[in-house]
């Protein structure tokens, strides 16, 4: 049956019987991503600003220049990012996303897109490489700890003089650690999580780790059924905890300390 | 009392056909399979539509209204704003027969190329209802075929001939997650019935009318044990230094 | 020309039509056997009415109670039946069901588990234990895609979307059917050693129903033709709970595991008007007081053995079809004419994980919310008891090579079908047709096809569009489903099924005149109907010829001027079949004799006070 279609006429862009504003969700993610893009590629390569007392900006994280003493001319940003934006990019949400917004593929449901059975999904390079999806997770998950650990420090409030670190909040605080929830609440609803812990058993019930792992599916599988609503606020989140960290740093915004 | 509604309805057959305008007398709670019976009743007795139980459990009546694939018995008319029409068209991806009805014989023969349930030697049939609720889900599915008609490898890019379609993922889903099942479906699944050509872009999921988490629950756990044995580089390596090829879908995940 | 060469032909061995339940489970065996089977339905495949089905698989499994047996299913039957049932079919029945649920398992059914991963079972009207193999509330949708994958894949060929208008035969034997394709209105001729019946029931010719367009009655009305005797054509079941609003959807079914759940009938005053109408023969299984029942209700969803007896709401369902009748009738029905079904006192989520597909149905077609308020339902015309008369060993009709199964065929459940009873009747006896069907292919030599038959049959359907005028047939349809509605429907009287009687000759004479002038032959639904009409008014008749021979009120048949049991007509089945003058006969025919020990069974259950279940 292949090559025969009920309509004879070929698919335009957008051609489609459907009355309602099916256009709207791509716009608005096109717009999101967009932004988002934009202003992440900035900021890596500011090289400046990623600091203002114990808070430390995420896209900054680990933050390996310190560490090592290196003396780098270039924004480090860039090795460290590509493992969240690889992630991201073969994240099966972001995946839908890109393919219906950007590249229209299709861009809604019923809605045309120019007719070809040149189409190859992920079948072939470059989109076949979404299959190494669970790396990134695995890579993610340890930058996901050093941002952990980015959250605990920015509780230790150094004094001025060098003095010992004091136990304390600031508004900081709380933007440091909503963006490290939202990106473990991203990051464990993950599909290939989900999968490797125990979606790919065939049995649920055989055996105790096979029912220890099905109670671990089942929290993935809870995260995961809200996985595209993970996926924006902890976007937006990572976003504006770089953005606050810099504009304080830059001395436009006052880092407000609450104890 | 009588309120009436304007309804267009594709008439034609493979030689072509125009929408056709017809006035139907408004019931409360009236759906749009009642105003097409209508029709047939008092305007057009040839009127040829597909439809069986009328209460969406068999998923006869899948047809497009106002461009959107849906069961015609399951949407209402009160969804829709009073002035709009109701504009009630075939399927596009199959091709058409007469006015409403398409032929989606095809289906029926990709499903005859899937190998079906086949007890592992060692089954006892003792099962759980943890192992049942995830298949369960897949047994919903009325084969009403509108993820089939929605999906755009399909429906723009007609890969008839290189992908299964999401109905048949979820047949597949079903029984390679079946706790009795011996057969391992993942170099089917990754040749012969196109796994990769699904982008899951969701529009399977959107349609189903038995909310049957398409994509999420049948497709990318597929594709996951598509990746574990075909495109995981840790795995591979593994396998290498273990000299053993582990099945994904043995028992305990091999 | 001869019409093997004039029309498009198949050859087989075995011919089954209609592929629900019963059709599929015979092709299967039949195709197990070796004999070349081929599946012929209307509607795609795996559309059939059996998808409809919620409830479950009545099958004595023991798995939840462990006291349940074939002895006691077969009690049930009989007793749900009011014992004018075929006791070796009830007896058949009740023996094999368990067998047939685990194939179905082997083939891939996923049915709900026990705690310890055996099958579960729920309690159902009529039956002692709780019996009822389900799937939530599809179960009917689990077992067609069950046997529809089986089938496939053993090599079944299957025409879907093709009638059959006529069985051919030649001399008294079966030799094959003549049909068209609805896609194309081309005429195709089935030449076949043995064909098996499962067309299911006639329900389409009734206003209010839970059945689809496809329950024309056409297999009894072809078996009719070719010589068959119908049975039993007065019992028809009314399901108590049907939708009554909004219009469109009236008739539709609400399982009856509403009830076996939790679910209470109550009237606009609220009450629990079931309790008043339990007959003395149900007192020692049915609660007599409210709190006996949300007793057991409450120990059922404790998983533990119930002490107390049942709800009165689970009574079998011709009772409770007239209880609600009554209420509505004497004016303490709902706002819509039904009464209230309410399950809105279980928890939210029990109901949504037990009763998925009603909180839906519910939802989107009537925007009632079952979690927290109650529905609305009257009894719909569901399904006939009665049907074609066949040897119960090997559901072979009085026409050698043809067969019959499911609720095509009459027999296994009397007065009264208990709920579950047909799904599991369709598993048992489709098996043993699609079995004696291969087993008669075996030894019958090829048949020959009668071209004056093939072309009579063609000739019938051309008539219907080079007819000059002639009636429409929705129109007469419609007259026919108000009149069987107001004049055979629940509570029957001498004077209406006469007028009924005369109403159909002159409905007859109309359709044998009506014509179609739109459209072509090409999938055209009005030009399917013309035929399905005559069927429809055929088994009208029966319905209600063999509704005026029975003067007593037994089952699902209620005569208003006979009410109560008659002993004269407890001893005999009624038998409908064409003349020679071509006028329909009909018969008392007594029932056969029923073995000793069988016999014992019942006497013992009649006096046995059990005190639960």
């Amino acid at each position: 049956m292949a090559g025969i279609l009920s309509v004879t006429d070929p698919d335009r862009l957008g051609k489609t019987d459907r009355v309602d504003a099916w256009w709207v969700e791509p716009l608005l993610t096109v717009l999101g991503l967009t932004a988002f893009i934009v202003y992440s590629t900035w900021a890596a390569f500011q090289g400046d600003h990623y600091r203002f007392g114990p808070y430390l900006s995420p896209f900054y994280s680990p933050n390996i220049k310190e560490w090592f003493g290196w003396n780098l001319d270039f924004s480090f940003a860039f090795s460290i990012l590509w493992v969240p934006a690889g992630f991201r990019a073969t994240c099966y949400y972001y995946r839908k996303a890109y393919y219906r917004s950007y590249f229209m593929d299709p861009p809604g449901c019923a809605v045309g897109e120019p007719h070809g059975r040149s189409y190859l999904g992920e079948t072939e390079f470059p989109f076949i490489l979404q299959n190494l999806h669970r790396c990134f997770f695995y890579l993610a998950a340890i930058v996901l700890a050093f941002l952990w650990y980015d959250a605990y420090e920015a509780f230790f409030f150094k004094d001025a003089a060098t003095g010992p670190a004091t136990f304390g909040m600031g508004v900081g605080t709380i933007v440091l650690l909503v963006n490290v929830v939202t990106l473990t609440g991203f990051s464990f609803g993950c599909n290939s999580l989900r999968h490797l812990i125990g979606g790919k058993l065939d049995c649920f019930t055989c055996g105790a780790t096979a029912r220890i792992r099905h109670k671990l599916w089942g929290g993935v599988s809870l995260l995961n059924l809200r996985h595209t609503e993970w996926a924006w606020v902890s976007l937006f989140a990572v976003g504006f905890a770089d953005l606050y960290v810099r504009l304080c740093s830059m001395g436009i915004w006052h880092d407000i300390r609450i104890f | 009392m009588a309120e009436v509604r304007k309804f267009k309805v594709y008439r034609g057959d493979k030689n072509g056909g125009q929408l056709t305008e017809y006035n139907v007398q408004v019931e409360p709670g009236m759906v749009v399979l009642d105003g097409i019976h209508q029709i047939q009743r008092t305007q057009a007795a040839d009127l040829a539509c597909r439809w069986n139980c009328k209460a969406a459990k068999c998923g006869s009546c899948s047809a497009e209204v106002n461009g959107k694939p849906r069961l015609l018995c399951k949407t209402r008319l009160d969804d829709f704003d009073p002035a709009e029409i109701i504009t009630v068209r075939p399927v596009k991806t199959f091709p058409l027969i007469r006015d409403l009805v398409c032929d989606v014989s095809w289906n029926f023969e990709v499903n005859k190329k899937i190998p079906p349930l086949t007890p592992k030697k060692t089954a006892d049939w003792v099962m759980h209802q943890e192992d049942m609720d995830r298949v369960q889900e897949f047994r919903k599915c009325i084969e009403c075929f509108l993820c089939q008609n929605v999906c755009h490898v399909l429906r723009n890019h007609d890969l008839k001939d290189r992908f299964y379609g999401p109905r048949f993922m979820v047949r597949i889903a079903c029984l390679e997650m079946h706790p009795m099942d011996g057969l391992d479906r993942t170099k089917l699944l990754k040749d012969e019935a196109g796994l990769g050509f699904c982008n899951i872009t969701k529009c399977c999921t959107e349609v189903c009318p038995e909310e049957i988490h398409i994509t999420d629950n049948a497709i990318i756990p597929l594709k996951e044990r598509v990746a574990d044995r075909h495109y995981d580089p840790l795995r591979a390596f593994w396998r290498k230094i273990m000299g053993a090829d582990h099945p994904c879908t043995c028992a305990d995940g091999g | 020309m001869s019409a093997e060469s004039k029309y498009e032909t198949h050859e087989y061995d075995v011919l089954v039509i209609g592929a629900g339940g019963a059709g599929l489970r015979a092709a299967i065996e039949a195709s197990a056997m070796g004999a070349r089977t081929a599946l012929v339905c209307k509607s795609l495949l795996g559309k059939a009415h059996t998808v409809m089905a919620e409830g479950g698989i009545a099958a004595a499994m023991a798995n939840v109670d462990p006291q349940d047996g074939w002895e006691t299913h077969f009690k049930d039957t009989m007793r749900g039946g009011v014992f004018v049932n075929n006791w070796r079919m009830a007896q058949l029945h009740a023996q094999q069901a368990p067998d047939r649920v685990r194939e179905l398992e082997r083939w891939g059914a996923v049915f709900d588990r026990t705690h310890d991963g055996k099958i579960l079972q729920r309690a159902f009207g009529g039956h002692t234990y709780r019996r009822l193999v389900h799937v939530g509330d599809r179960t009917g949708l689990e077992m067609i895609r069950t046997l529809q994958e089986k089938g496939v894949h053993q090599g079944i060929d299957v025409f879907m979307e093709c009638a059959v208008t006529r069985l051919l035969k030649d001399g008294d034997r079966i030799a094959g059917a003549f049909a068209y394709w609805r896609e194309t209105g081309r005429y195709v001729i089935f030449k076949s050693k043995a064909v098996v019946l499962c067309t299911g029931g006639i329900g389409k010719a009734y206003k209010i129903t839970s059945n689809s367009w496809e329950y024309t009655g056409d297999g009894q009305a072809l078996a009719y033709h070719a010589g068959a005797e119908l049975l039993d054509m007065e019992f028809l079941q009314f399901h108590p709970t049907g939708m009554v609003w909004p219009p469109g959807v009236s008739g539709l079914l609400v399982t009856e595991s509403v009830r076996g759940d939790g679910g209470q009938l109550r009237n606009n005053k609220g009450e629990r008007f079931m309790f008043k109408h339990i007959p003395d023969r149900y007192k020692p299984q049915i609660s007599e007081t409210e709190a006996e029942a949300n007793q057991w209700i409450a120990e059922i969803r404790a998983g533990k053995q119930p002490t107390a007896r049942k709800p009165a709401e689970l009574l079998p369902r011709d009772i409770v079809a007239r209880g609600i009748y009554m209420e509505v009738k004497e004016g303490r029905g709902s706002p819509h004419g039904g009464v209230f079904l309410d399950i809105s006192h279980m928890p939210a989520e029990y109901v949504k994980k037990k009763l998925p597909s009603m909180y839906h149905q519910f939802k989107d077609l009537a925007d009632v919310d079952i979690t927290r308020e109650p529905m609305e339902v009257g009894p719909t015309t569901h399904y006939i008891m009665g049907g074609i008369r066949v040897n119960p060993d090997t559901q072979e009709s009085a026409v050698p090579g043809l067969f019959a199964a499911g609720e095509a065929a009459g027999g296994l459940h009397g007065a009264n079908r208990l709920g579950g009873n047909s799904l599991s009747d369709l598993l048992v006896f489709g098996k043993l047709a699609g079995e004696h069907a291969a087993q008669h292919a075996k030894t019958a030599g090829p048949p020959k096809v009668d071209d004056a038959q093939a072309d009579g049959a063609a000739r019938e359907m051309n008539e219907f569009f080079t007819r000059a005028d002639g009636e429409n047939p929705y129109q007469i349809h419609a007259e026919l489903q108000d009149m069987m509605q107001s004049l055979v429907g629940i509570f029957r009287v001498e004077d209406e099924l006469r007028k009924s009687l005369e109403k159909l000759a002159t409905l007859k004479n109309r359709a044998a005149r009506v014509c179609i002038k739109e459209g072509n032959k090409m999938f055209n639904p009005g030009w399917h109907l013309c035929k399905d009409l005559q069927n429809m008014i055929l088994i009208a008749e029966a319905v209600a010829r063999a509704a005026q021979f029975r003067k007593e009120s037994r089952g699902a048949h209620s005569r208003l001027d006979h009410p109560g049991f008659n002993p004269e007509f407890a001893k005999v089945n009624t038998v409908a079949f064409k003349g020679r003058d071509g006028a329909m006969q009909l018969e008392g025919r007594p029932l056969p004799e029923m073995p000793a020990e069988l016999k014992q069974l019942i006497e013992t259950e009649k006096n046995h006070k059990e005190r639960h279940g």
